[in-house]
């Protein structure tokens, strides 16, 4: 009775792969054979996905401490994505983009052939990079005055699978008020989490900021009354620096604990970077984050 | 857009306010099935609980001009590609500046409609234009009464005039007039819509829809050809897609490359399913003073050299059926042919081409095609056109919808036919038909993707925009009072921006095309 997912090529050999809520941008490139191959299994692959979502997606809308375990291979890499973060308030949703992403890149990146291949779903990216291939990803700080603000090279070696990007003004709720926080990590699922925890955490109390419960604006919502972000006006330098300061402080917990290899927070005119994305900041990481980088 | 119920091949309507608590519904347009509450839009933000109906909420389209601006990317879907709902943003008015907001056009994509009440259209715009002061009056009509014709450019019979056009299983249209190198087909309209079974208006609904958002469509032909049709795209007869026009009948092409012929071939029968050409015979071979070859072919003759029915309409040569091109010979004339004898055959289209020398018997002889007479068959592809599908929507605006305009709705009428209106769908300029009314036919390659939706009735949606001076306007009776600029239309709106279509005249300051 629903209907089925579409599929539609977009400009440049890229496809615009859709099913209800999920929205998938993807362009591979290798060998035509291999591709074609690849991109046959994860048609199949996509179709299923929802559904087996929606089947256990009560489940899903549950804080991750309270999840014991889930069944399907995609709600069982959202919970273990947010898991690490179960100290806070966190449910598996916060990672259903990267998951999602997440698979059908695992798809491609099984085919020998296929030498790279992004799965960007609503700004969560998952990433397939053989051997010796590189991408170059563009950032953007605010997706309602689109500017190239910043370019980020990544490589094969470097480890990086996934880039994320959370914000008020996303599709998804925030807690906080950043404009946008991208991560880099080692998959699509962790940067997801990490980039709606670390956007969550940029926040300030200042009148120009509106809030309002968020089942109040959506009908299930796994955020329940938790007020979220709904306009950010006229902010002061100042304290959009004390707002960026603690995402800054939680980027930092998380790059430490090697849960993401680096992050840039927008807010207004601000920025601040970390990890892979800082520079100076790889420095001061740990050795450990340091080898998985 | 409007009012795009759940699944239009389903026909399951919206369970308003069923068991959910007064005001909340339940969403069926995914797996998800989100409860929606009144006012709200499901997970996916495309769908919306409004007055307890369930609506589609795509966003308002732009145009802006595309000729000498630097194109700023809004994001990955926008330009050529279909999906531009991905980059839909909420309105900032600090984007809009004056300047810019010259270059934009409201469609009525996503501008939803007034329909049926009377009450002034979604959005009556200011824009300056020029030094002078212009409104456009921007809705989405509802077609009971609107149609598709398509063009398909092929010589290739697909089934008898008249023959009905099943999708689905179900009645959608017929096969009409056959054009000049094209098959014509007639689809949608009211009788299918509304006129027949529910299924037959559902599947007509979605077929029309499709067409419109120039998606792939399988047809098939009573007593013909199955073919998938999508508009801008090579048309698909029998599983195998069309890739050029011809150039012109048997005898045309006879005419256009005779003098080309003349001194590497004694004989060149050029194979059409309308008229079959013989060089030697035809007017055009004796004007150059060709010899006669004595070689006969089938069929019948019309005037020399002309020869209608060699074969049955088919999918080999130039629309025949026929494959080996010597089945189309009847005899050899020992008196005038003679041995040496150079025969080229080749369709209409250069797809097809043999080249056969007579031996001592007067037996033909397939012989490697010399270079110059090669040059000549590769001249007739080059000259063919890309066989394409046209798709032209044809919808009537002079009802209801005009009463968004003006409260005195045979003054918009005038107003257009007085050259004085503009006209377009999405953007793009609509043929005004003679005659009452305002009957508008526009081709949907022009129109931004996905413009059109639907309601259950069922029938089309499709964007409207009426473009006048703002004093011309008043002298209508518009509904001044409802005039607003671009940027203030747009607040808090949702909208996506895309590249007017090159080919299009801007619609602002543009007169109408009136038949």
């Amino acid at each position: 009775m629903n209907p089925a997912a579409t599929r539609t090529a977009l400009a440049g050999g890229r496809e615009h792969w859709q099913h209800g809520p999920i929205d998938l941008v993807i362009a591979v490139d290798g060998d035509a054979a291999a591709v074609a191959r690849a991109y046959a299994r994860a048609w199949t692959r996509f179709q299923g996905v929802l559904d087996e979502l929606v089947a256990e997606l009560p489940l899903l809308r549950t804080r991750v401490d309270q999840v014991s375990a889930a069944r399907g291979v995609v709600a069982r890499r959202m919970v273990a994505a947010t898991r690490p973060f179960a100290a806070e308030f966190i449910t598996p949703m916060a990672a259903v983009a990267g998951s999602v992403a997440q698979e059908i890149a695992g798809i491609f990146a099984a085919e020998a052939g296929v030498r790279k291949a992004y799965v960007n779903n609503g700004g969560d990216i998952a990433l397939h990079l053989a051997a010796g291939e590189g991408m170059a990803i563009g950032l953007v700080a605010n997706a309602h005055a689109p500017a190239l603000d910043a370019q980020v090279q990544v490589s094969s070696a470097g480890g990086i699978r996934g880039v994320a990007t959370s914000g008020w003004r996303g599709r998804s709720f925030s807690l906080g008020v950043a404009d946008s926080v991208t991560v880099l990590a080692h998959s699509a699922s962790a940067a997801d989490a990490a980039a709606t925890m670390i956007a969550n955490a940029v926040n300030v109390q200042h009148p120009a900021i509106a809030r309002a419960p968020a089942d109040t604006l959506k009908d299930d919502t796994d955020l329940g009354s938790r007020l979220v972000t709904v306009e950010v006006g006229e902010l002061p330098a100042d304290a959009c620096a004390i707002a960026l300061d603690r995402g800054y402080a939680a980027a930092n917990l998380y790059l430490r604990r090697g849960l993401i290899i680096g992050a840039a927070l927008a807010l207004k005119n601000q920025w601040r970077t970390i990890g892979r994305l800082g520079g100076p900041d790889l420095e001061q990481a740990s050795p450990l984050t340091r080898l998985a980088a | 857009m409007t009012t795009t119920h759940a699944d239009p091949t389903t026909g399951i309507e919206p369970a308003a306010a069923e068991k959910n608590g007064a005001a909340k519904i339940v969403c069926n347009a995914c797996p998800v099935l989100c409860n929606i509450t009144l006012g709200r839009s499901g997970a996916c933000d495309r769908y919306a609980n409004l007055g307890g109906v369930l609506t589609r909420v795509d966003p308002l389209v732009l145009t802006r001009k595309s000729a000498g601006r630097e194109q700023v990317p809004l994001g990955e879907a926008i330009g050529q590609g279909g999906a531009w709902d991905a980059s839909a943003k909420e309105a900032r008015p600090d984007e809009l500046a004056a300047d810019q907001a010259e270059d934009l056009f409201i469609t009525g994509v996503g501008a939803t409609t007034t329909y049926p009440d009377y009450k002034p259209a979604p959005f009556i715009v200011s824009t300056r234009h020029e030094g002078v002061d212009t409104v456009t009056v921007v809705t989405e009509g509802v077609f009971s009464y609107c149609s598709f014709k398509v063009k398909i450019d092929t010589d290739r019979y697909i089934g008898p005039e008249q023959a009905p056009v099943r999708c689905d299983g179900e009645v959608v249209g017929h096969v009409t007039t056959a054009e000049y190198g094209s098959q014509m087909l007639s689809l949608g309209g009211v009788h299918h819509l509304t006129g027949g079974s529910k299924r037959e208006g559902r599947v007509t609904c979605q077929m029309m829809m499709d067409l419109g958002n120039k998606k792939p469509v399988e047809l098939e032909i009573e007593g013909g050809a199955k073919l998938v049709v999508a508009a801008g795209k090579a048309p698909v007869i029998n599983g195998a897609p069309e890739k050029r026009m011809r150039v012109g009948c048997g005898s045309a092409t006879i005419g256009i490359f005779a003098p080309q012929w003349k001194d590497h071939v004694d004989e060149v029968i050029v194979v059409d399913d309308h008229i079959t050409g013989v060089l030697t015979e035809h007017q055009a071979g004796k004007y150059i003073e060709m010899k006669p070859a004595g070689i006969r072919i089938k069929g019948k003759r019309s005037t020399p050299g002309r020869y209608f029915q060699v074969a049955n309409p088919g999918l080999g040569w130039g629309g025949t059926d026929i494959t080996d091109p010597l089945s189309i010979i009847d005899k050899v004339d020992e008196k005038t042919a003679w041995p040496g004898l150079r025969v080229l055959f080749v369709s209409t289209t250069g797809e097809d081409s043999a080249y056969f020398v007579l031996d001592k018997e007067l037996k033909f002889v397939s012989t490697p095609m010399p270079a110059p007479v090669q040059k000549v068959v590769d001249r007739i592809g080059e000259n063919c056109e890309p066989a394409l599908c046209t798709v032209l929507f044809l919808g009537g605006a002079g009802g209801s919808l005009r009463a968004g305009v003006t409260e005195n709705p045979i003054l918009l009428t005038r107003s257009i036919k007085n050259l004085i209106t503009n006209v377009t769908c999405g953007g793009a300029p609509a043929y005004v038909w003679p005659g009452g009314g305002i009957m508008v036919m526009v081709d949907v390659s022009r129109m931004p993707d996905n413009s059109f939706g639907y309601v259950p009735t069922p029938a089309i949606v499709a964007p409207v925009e009426f473009t006048m001076k703002l004093e011309d306007y008043a002298a209508l009776g518009g509904y001044m009072g409802s005039v607003i600029p671009v940027g203030a239309a747009l607040q808090g709106q949702k909208y996506a921006v895309v590249e007017q279509a090159p080919q299009n005249p801007w619609p602002i300051g543009s007169q109408p095309v009136v038949g």
